[in-house]
């Protein structure tokens, strides 16, 4: 019955997505405020359909309910409660319920909130926000339906794959559905003002906290899987640039460089045609992302040979996004030109290579992406792209950019002095240099490392300035005054300040990192990265759905007393597979990683177990500076919902004219 | 318990500078048979073979290219995660510096349209 309940709980809300849709086109077209508020109706309703259904699926899997086909694939009896749950979108056809939930709870959000656009623009974009929901949806309840029943059913269900047992790897992929789904926001929004004509200052200012919701959300989703993939995967490491990883990268991108330019068009009225231009590709790599994620024409391009429907479908969406959205690109672009009104030194000018760096760091990766599936198709042969190309590409575009980044904050709009800011950055300059200089001299040959340690300084030490300067704008530095920043202030600085401490950690562990792996039989020892590790024994465990091996090392500096260790080695017979648990000892120069290999023979001919150690350096930096950056856009969001509350119309136009001092946020 | 004994150890090389290339190179080295994990941190035994033969590579003294060359020639090009630069990726290779040129090209042309105009600071937020 609960199956049957949600998928017809899914079959109404795609009737009522369809009617948000048509409602909202056609409400938004004859300016009739009461098809408007029937649309938004629409699509409130649609959300609590959908909310329903996917509780239901939920229901589902908590009963493990195995006559249900997704269920029998995934789940299994003696998992965890939690793993039960998380299971429910660990799956191709529960996490495409969970996209459409999430696109249409945005929706309902979006007709809750109408900001400071006008009528016209609201109501279409609310109507396409409910087309958006309803592809997803069709595509899910046709094509991929977690309703689907199964007889006769199965005792006892397959399992969710291990890897994916884990509490970070639970919630990443929610977060990172919601940073995808997060970008049709600012997609219908730009389609609402491209059909109404009116794409202005107030459009930009209602576009802004979707954008910084979508990314907040993507950094956040990202960061969880790099350091689950750091800890879960056992060899280390944190960043690949695998396919899978650069889908999600490419949409963090494209928002990164959506949610600066937007600040260009609020504040100024300029970039209009850009920010468009981004919010539609930003929602089309979003769209790609699931594409080569769902389609595994990534693993295989044969894999997609197997259910190509599924494949096809996902792409004709994409086609049809990126198709109407430029086609009403095209249409609308040459009214939105205005002119520039601002010489290249200036914040719009600085924002503006922002976004000429990003751009091209996203097409470098999408790229590098696809660069092997479109050799395989032209001459059928197969290359690898991996992370030589990338480091070499994408590391010196952020380079370039992350030289001019602390300047951004210190020049004015329209026109800048850049002799001003760079007196004001002396210090972040002085730092960077003095950073640079000693790891290249500490640590010879190290070249990179202290370009990036440099960098990173000049980053953080810059960002630190700017609230400095704010702090003591107008009176005396005190702790109430530095406590009454705008929210903005501190949500740029910690943002930029956060990629700075991401940077020094990501070429400290990539510059520094060492490995070794040995044999030792239980009471031998080796010594690695100024450690003793004593192998004591190795015992067998048994958890609720695995078991496995588990062994006790100790691990001692000179002199100190040791500290104990216990990765596990650990096979989920129901899966078919295994994990392996690390030990990790952290310390604030960086990680001691051990992870326990296969048993094997010593030299020595004894019995014993391969152990591989890993000394990571400041490995942490870089999860703590992108929990800065999503802290950052946490702090940006509730600014501009503060600024919001006090001053809800948009500001007038500043096209010329005398310069206006104007309110902080 | 899990699995048959492994076969061959990888032996670190004695010199540190050499055993820092051959842990370099087994980074950009794609294991075949494993999903898109450099030999470096796969488990599987011909993962395993291959660490070995750079080792071995290195010990005859071969350069870093020549050990590149020497596995293209034995696996293919895919098993390098460095693509060779030649006429199937000059435009992989080329995409970076031809996206920026675009880019650049483009806020030129936009700009010069509609240059003209002096301009004076616009102060806001409290910036100076």
């Amino acid at each position: 019955m609960i199956a049957e309940l949600g998928g017809f709980l899914g079959l109404l809300a795609l009737v009522l997505a369809l009617s948000q849709g048509a409602l909202g086109l056609v409400g938004g077209h004859r300016d009739d405020a009461r098809l408007s508020a029937a649309a938004a109706a629409a699509a409130q309703a649609c959300a609590v359909a959908l909310l329903v259904s996917f509780a239901a699926l939920i229901a589902l899997f908590v009963r493990s309910d195995f006559s249900v086909a997704v269920v029998a694939n995934n789940s299994h009896t003696f998992k965890p409660l939690i793993y039960k749950i998380a299971g429910v979108w660990g799956n191709h056809e529960g996490s495409m319920l969970l996209w459409c939930l999430i696109s249409a709870t945005f929706g309902a959000m979006m007709a809750n909130l109408r900001g400071g656009i006008s009528q016209g623009v609201w109501s279409r974009a609310v109507g396409i926000q409910g087309l958006v929901t309803a592809a997803a949806l069709a595509y899910t309840l046709f094509l991929s339906s977690p309703f689907a029943r199964l007889d006769p059913a199965p005792l006892q269900g397959g399992d969710l794959n291990p890897l994916l047992q884990d509490p970070a790897l639970a919630i990443h992929p929610p977060m990172l559905y919601l940073g995808y789904v997060g970008m049709s926001a600012p997609f219908s929004l730009a389609l609402g003002a491209l059909i109404a004509g009116q794409v202005d200052q107030g459009w930009a200012r209602a576009v802004r906290p979707w954008a910084l919701a979508a990314w907040t959300f993507l950094t956040i989703g990202i960061a969880l899987g790099s350091y689950w993939a750091y800890y879960e995967l056992g060899w280390g490491g944190w960043w690949f640039w695998d396919p899978v990883e650069n889908a999600s990268f490419m949409p963090w991108l494209a928002a990164a460089a959506l949610l600066h330019s937007a600040i260009v068009t609020e504040r100024r009225g300029s970039l209009a045609s850009w920010t468009i231009l981004l919010a539609i590709l930003a929602f089309g790599l979003a769209l790609l992302g699931t594409f080569l994620v769902r389609s595994g024409v990534l693993t295989s391009v044969h894999a997609f040979a197997v259910d190509p429907r599924r494949g096809v479908a996902v792409l004709t969406m994409l086609a049809v996004a990126l198709g109407a959205g430029l086609a009403l690109y095209a249409w609308r672009a040459p009214s939105l030109a205005r002119p520039a009104g601002f010489v290249a030194v200036s914040r719009d000018g600085a924002l503006l290579a922002n976004n000429l760096g990003l751009a091209v760091a996203t097409g470098t990766v999408l790229v590098g992406t696809l660069y092997p599936l479109l050799v395989d198709a032209i001459s059928n042969e197969i290359i690898s792209v991996g992370p030589p190309y990338f480091n070499a590409t994408f590391g010196p575009l952020m380079a370039a950019m992350f030289v001019i980044l602390p300047f951004a904050p210190f020049l004015t709009w329209r026109k800048g002095d850049a002799a001003y800011a760079a007196r004001q950055l002396w210090l972040a300059g002085a730092v960077a240099v003095a950073g640079l200089v000693a790891v290249a001299l500490l640590w010879k040959g190290a070249f990179w490392v202290s370009i990036g340690v440099g960098l990173g300084l000049w980053l953080i030490v810059g960002a630190f300035t700017y609230v400095w300067k704010r702090w003591g704008q107008g009176g005396a530095r005190t702790p109430a005054r530095l406590l009454a920043l705008p929210l903005a202030v501190w949500a740029m600085s910690l943002a930029h300040a956060g990629l700075g401490v991401m940077t020094i950690g990501a070429v400290a562990e990539t510059g520094f990192r060492s490995e070794k792996s040995v044999r030792l039989a239980p009471g031998e020892s080796t010594d690695f990265a100024g450690r003793t590790v004593k192998l004591l024994s190795v015992d067998q465990i048994e958890g609720p759905n695995y078991y496995g091996d588990r062994a006790r090392l100790d691990v001692s500096l000179p002199g100190k007393a040791p500290q104990r260790a216990a990765p596990e080695r650990r096979l989920y017979p129901a899966a078919g597979s295994g994990t392996s648990e690390v030990a990790i000892l952290s310390d604030w120069t960086g990680d001691y990683y051990i992870a326990l290999g296969e048993p094997s023979r010593t030299d020595g001919g004894q019995a014993g177990w391969t152990v591989r150690l890993y000394k990571n350096p400041l490995v942490h930096l870089i999860f703590v500076g992108a929990l800065m950056m999503a802290l950052g856009g946490v702090c940006a969001m509730t600014g501009l919902a503060r600024a919001r509350r006090r001053a809800p119309a948009p500001e007038p136009a500043a096209q010329g004219g005398a310069p206006q001092p104007v309110a902080a946020e | 318990m899990i699995a048959a004994l492994a076969l061959a150890a990888v032996l670190p090389l004695a010199d540190p500078a050499e055993e820092r290339r051959a842990q370099d190179l087994e980074r950009e080295i794609r294991c075949v048979v494993c999903e898109n994990e450099p030999i470096s941190q796969s488990t599987a035994d011909i993962a395993t073979d291959m660490r070995n033969l750079v080792r071995e590579r290195i010990k005859a003294g071969d350069s870093d290219d020549q050990i590149r060359t020497f596995f293209a020639d034995r696996y293919g090009d895919f098993v390098l995660l460095r693509p060779r630069m030649d006429a199937s990726t000059i435009a992989l290779w080329g995409a970076p510096v031809a996206l920026l040129l675009l880019g650049a090209g483009l806020i030129v042309m936009v700009r010069r349209q509609s240059a003209g105009a002096t301009l004076e600071p616009d102060v806001r937020d409290g910036d100076r």
